[in-house]
């Protein structure tokens, strides 16, 4: 029997803001398991701190709240021990970009089969609007005394440099094509990375739904506001790489960099970047232990009638000298 | 009369100083004698000085001895720091070439311990030079023998035909153990048996290091024919393993089913990780193969969270760790506290604060892992005694983990990880594997935290049909959702604290507290220091003293009544620990409501001795002990 878009909800009450990014996000997701007909005991979705770490509660699958920053400590930990999960970790641009950094970059490097998605709002909402890593250098949201002092991190640039194998960009606001993204994103075979732009609507009065509209960018034969999110796929862009050469790696890499400068009037959406030729970590691991995919941690019998069948006597015999 | 010798050598660190000492045991083990070697190096990769100190004798030991009876060095270093600790009647077999080797010339000694060497130099009137310690060790009766080592091994080069060997300095350390083994007239063949074995997978090198070991072991034999200890074959007793202590958790672990370990690299622990990935893939009866996913992590925050993470899926799921790295778990550990998570974390003691003396032994961390992280919830601390005991002891923290899902600390130290001891083979059949509350199968409605009398919750795992649940860091209800509800709150702390008298009812006591003997003066220990203190309790006993010894395993939750009763005959409580403010001896104040009645602790960053321990236990009988006593020995 087909499982329902309704089933991957649960009834716990959403207290976000009205107006909030993050429902799209959520519905998204939700949409994406329903497509995709995942079992909901077959998936899992971690979140960190913030008001984008409730998004596990909201969704009827096995849900993980975890700590700030350490989202993807915990993820990779499920998925490595039980592979048949499908994972898919989420969090604020704070929490994955700002003190979970260190694990973003280290993730990258292991590439293991997942997918991650970031709420980028660029602003730390729960605790009241401070500015988060991604707040450009001089903006001032409203609930900052100063302009912000630093530099803002480039999240899709810091994903590709970092390994990620799959590094995407959306619009929380464009629902359809964050589905089909998400979907992309698990499908994928390596860590997928989807950088989700959205406003919040309370603490964030810079990037809002009207100024990611472009209201403030009137056409004038057309009397009609030029939206700034478009979408790489209508423009010819084409971000897989197909051969394992350093010479079409390398344009691929520098072309996702590019884009990824790519602000302002003009914010280019959907995959900057796609390599499935780069090994998964799942590879990595069965090159040593050949039936790992079989047989992982998660599934193996460790005992029978409470007494241990792991035989250990070569070793033991190798230390009685 | 018991045979009981040490032998001891140095060198700077890189040289090869662990490979000798290993021949060494190995040696030991295959004339049936009981080992007990241990090992003490800087925080550095090469040039510093290291030794390893190997004991042999008749009877079961635990611990070292003070100093050594017999000594190989080829550096000057070796011989300034180690020289006077060797006994009358002992030998010192050195390379001639340092002779004349002042202090000034060794970089490698600490500032304020050159200053020290200067003063006893001067109030000897002595040069501060190597020909000062041999006159010295002379005069104290020791067997002074020099060899070039240089020409030894020009000889061997000659002998083979490569010239290139002369300058191979690295081969000192087998000319060293050779030399030893020619002195003590052992019989050659456990020597050249142990070189093969611990070069079997470098055969080349096999060939040329047992000619080189022939060739000194039959020099010092006929050079040195005159001294009069000899090591012999002796009755051997059977299923004798000679093991490194970081191989008793990490072999525990494979047979308890711990099938997931994550890791920031950090010394003492991560050779315990280094050979679960060894040996990663495992032979399991009747059944393919299984492994451990062995995972090094960017940083120990990374390494529980991804522990935690693999432990969710059902897997047994551990990390390994010291101090510092400890410290960065703290906040997981109380996230898998609210989430009842069966984890194990592995804490290889060292000391500290901050980095500490990264490489030496400490046993300050005690308070640490009981306090470690905000909030309130139930976890279990558990220390190991030596290498047998960490074997067994691995076995049980997964169990308690299980059981009462919960984080358990498994505490071990440097002491425990870096001595190579024989010890009785490991019995994986004593090992009970019980997954508690675990579930493989669920029918109908499922809540992850539901309300029991006991506080455990049946547990789903991921993956499993009809066991969704949610967890959170936040306060939860039984589907784990958030509530910040103050009446579920309560009830919510009130189940899981319930798991605390549930720990102390159903832990067996004598996995809680070991006892060993009673008396009117009881010993009251933790971890490590059982070694030296079971060795001076038994040399006290030969004198005609009795002493008690319990050993606390189970430190949080703390088993007052327990401990109470076992102690409610004697007059006398001895705490001995290896840390400066005793924060045993903090439990027992705050547990007890009693102060024992004297302190031993020890915190140079140096492993206890039972001499020291027996010496400190004299002055307790003989009443002339101050209540806080502080050990110093060691270098």
């Amino acid at each position: 029997m087909a499982i329902k878009l309704g089933d991957y909800k649960t009834g716990v009450h959403n207290d976000w803001c009205p107006g909030c990014g993050d429902f799209g996000i959520v519905n998204a997701i939700q949409m994406s398991l329903a497509e995709m007909q995942i079992p909901k005991h077959k998936a899992a979705i971690f979140s960190g701190i913030g008001c984008s770490g409730k998004t596990s509660h909201f969704i009827n699958t096995y849900g993980v709240h975890t700590l700030h920053g350490r989202v993807l400590t915990f993820a990779q930990g499920a998925k490595i021990a039980n592979p048949e999960m499908t994972i898919i970790a989420a969090g604020g641009d704070g929490d994955g970009l700002g003190i979970g950094a260190g694990h973003f970059v280290a993730a990258g490097r292991r590439n293991v089969n997942m997918t991650y998605i970031i709420f980028d709002n660029a602003v730390y909402g729960l605790t009241k609007g401070q500015a988060s890593p991604t707040l450009k250098l001089g903006e001032q949201t409203k609930s900052l005394a100063n302009p912000n002092p630093n530099y803002n991190v480039n999240p899709i640039a810091l994903a590709i440099s970092s390994g990620f194998t799959f590094v995407a960009r959306s619009y929380s606001y464009d629902v359809r094509q964050l589905k089909d993204l998400i979907t992309a994103a698990v499908n994928h075979k390596g860590l997928a990375f989807i950088d989700v732009l959205q406003p919040c609507p309370t603490y964030n009065d810079l990037y809002t739904r009207d100024w990611f509209s472009g209201l403030d960018q009137i056409n004038e034969e057309t009397k009609k506001p030029t939206p700034r999110i478009y979408n790489l796929a209508d423009v010819g862009y084409d971000p897989v790489v197909h051969y394992s050469t350093t010479t079409e790696l390398n344009e691929k890499l520098a072309q996702a960099l590019e884009k990824s400068l790519e602000w302002g009037d003009k914010i280019p959406t959907g995959i900057f970047y796609k390599n499935e030729l780069v090994t998964p970590y799942t590879k990595r691991i069965t090159d040593k232990i050949p039936n790992y995919l079989e047989n992982p941690a998660a599934k193996q019998k460790i005992s029978k009638n409470g007494k241990p069948t792991t035989d250990i006597s070569e070793i033991l015999d190798s230390l009685c000298v | 009369m018991v045979f009981d010798y040490s032998w001891l050598i140095g060198g700077p660190q890189g040289s090869g100083v662990d490979t000798a000492a290993n021949i060494f045991s190995r040696v030991g083990t295959k004339l049936g004698y009981h080992v007990f070697g241990k090992r003490e190096y800087h925080s550095n990769i090469k040039g510093l000085h290291s030794y390893f100190v190997v004991r042999l004798s008749d009877n079961k030991i635990r611990s070292n001895v003070n100093g050594a009876n017999i000594m190989v060095a080829f550096d000057a270093e070796t011989m300034i720091r180690h020289g006077l600790s060797i006994s009358k009647n002992g030998a010192i077999i050195y390379d001639s070439s340092i002779v004349n080797t002042s202090i000034d010339e060794i970089p490698t000694i600490e500032a304020d311990h050159r200053v020290r060497l200067d003063e006893f130099f001067k109030s000897k009137n002595m040069e501060p030079k190597v020909s000062s310690i041999i006159e010295l060790a002379k005069e104290s009766g020791v067997n002074v023998y020099p060899i070039s080592f240089r020409d030894a091994l020009s000889n061997i080069a000659d002998e083979l035909k490569r010239p290139e060997l002369s300058r191979m300095t690295r081969m000192f350390n087998v000319l060293g153990v050779s030399f030893s083994l020619g002195v003590l007239k052992a019989p050659i063949a456990p020597l050249l048996e142990s070189i093969e074995e611990i070069f079997s997978t470098k055969p080349t090198i096999v060939d040329l290091n047992k000619k080189a070991a022939n060739f000194a072991y039959n020099y010092a034999s006929a050079k040195f024919s005159g001294f009069n200890v000899s090591l012999n074959e002796t009755d051997k007793e059977p299923n004798i393993m000679l093991v490194q202590g970081h191989q008793g958790s990490a072999l525990g672990k494979m047979v308890c089913g711990c099938r997931f370990q994550s890791y920031y690299p950090i010394t003492p622990a991560s050779d315990e990780s280094e050979f679960l990935e060894t040996h990663e893939i495992l032979q399991v009866k009747e059944d393919r193969p299984g492994s451990t996913t062995i995972v090094q992590t960017e940083d120990e925050i990374s390494a529980i969270g991804m522990a935690v993470g693999a432990s969710l899926t059902g897997t047994r799921s551990a990390t390994s760790t010291s101090g510092p790295g400890f410290s960065l778990m703290a906040e997981t550990l109380g996230w898998a506290g609210i989430n009842e998570v069966p984890v194990v974390i592995s804490l290889f003691q060292r000391s500290g604060p901050s980095t500490g003396l990264p490489t030496r032994q400490g046993q300050d961390d005690l308070l640490s892992a009981i306090h470690a992280g905000h909030g309130e919830f139930p976890r279990i601390v558990y220390a190991s005694g030596d290498v047998e005991d960490s074997f067994y002891d691995t076995g049980k923290c997964f169990n308690f983990a299980d059981i009462f899902q919960l984080p358990v600390i498994h505490i071990l130290d440097k002491f425990i990880a870096s001595s190579v001891v024989t010890c009785n083979r490991f019995e994986p059949d004593l090992v009970s594997i019980d997954r508690g509350k675990l579930l493989e199968k669920i029918d109908g409605d499922y809540k992850r935290f539901a309300h029991s009398p006991d506080g455990i919750s049946p547990r789903s795992k991921l993956g499993l049909e009809n066991g969704v649940f949610w967890n959170t860091g936040d306060e939860s209800d039984e589907h784990g959702h958030i509530s910040e509800d103050p009446v579920n709150r309560i009830q919510m702390m009130d189940k899981r604290q319930k798991k605390v008298e549930q720990i102390l009812t159903l832990v067996p006591k004598n996995d809680q507290v070991v006892a060993y003997g009673k008396s009117d003066i009881c010993i009251v220990s933790w971890g490590s220091p059982k070694g030296p203190i079971l060795d001076a309790i038994e040399m006290h006993r030969n004198e005609g003293n009795e002493i008690g010894f319990i050993d606390i395993k189970l430190l949080e939750p703390f088993p007052t009544e327990y401990v109470k009763l076992l102690l409610k005959d004697s007059s006398v409580i001895v705490d001995i620990e290896a840390n400066m403010t005793a924060q045993l001896g903090s439990l027992i104040r705050k547990n007890l409501l009693k102060d024992p009645d004297y302190y031993v602790l020890k915190y140079t960053g140096r492993p206890m001795t039972c001499i020291e321990i027996f010496d400190s236990l004299k002055k307790i009988l003989e009443k002339k002990a101050e209540k806080r006593q502080v050990l110093l020995y060691g270098d």
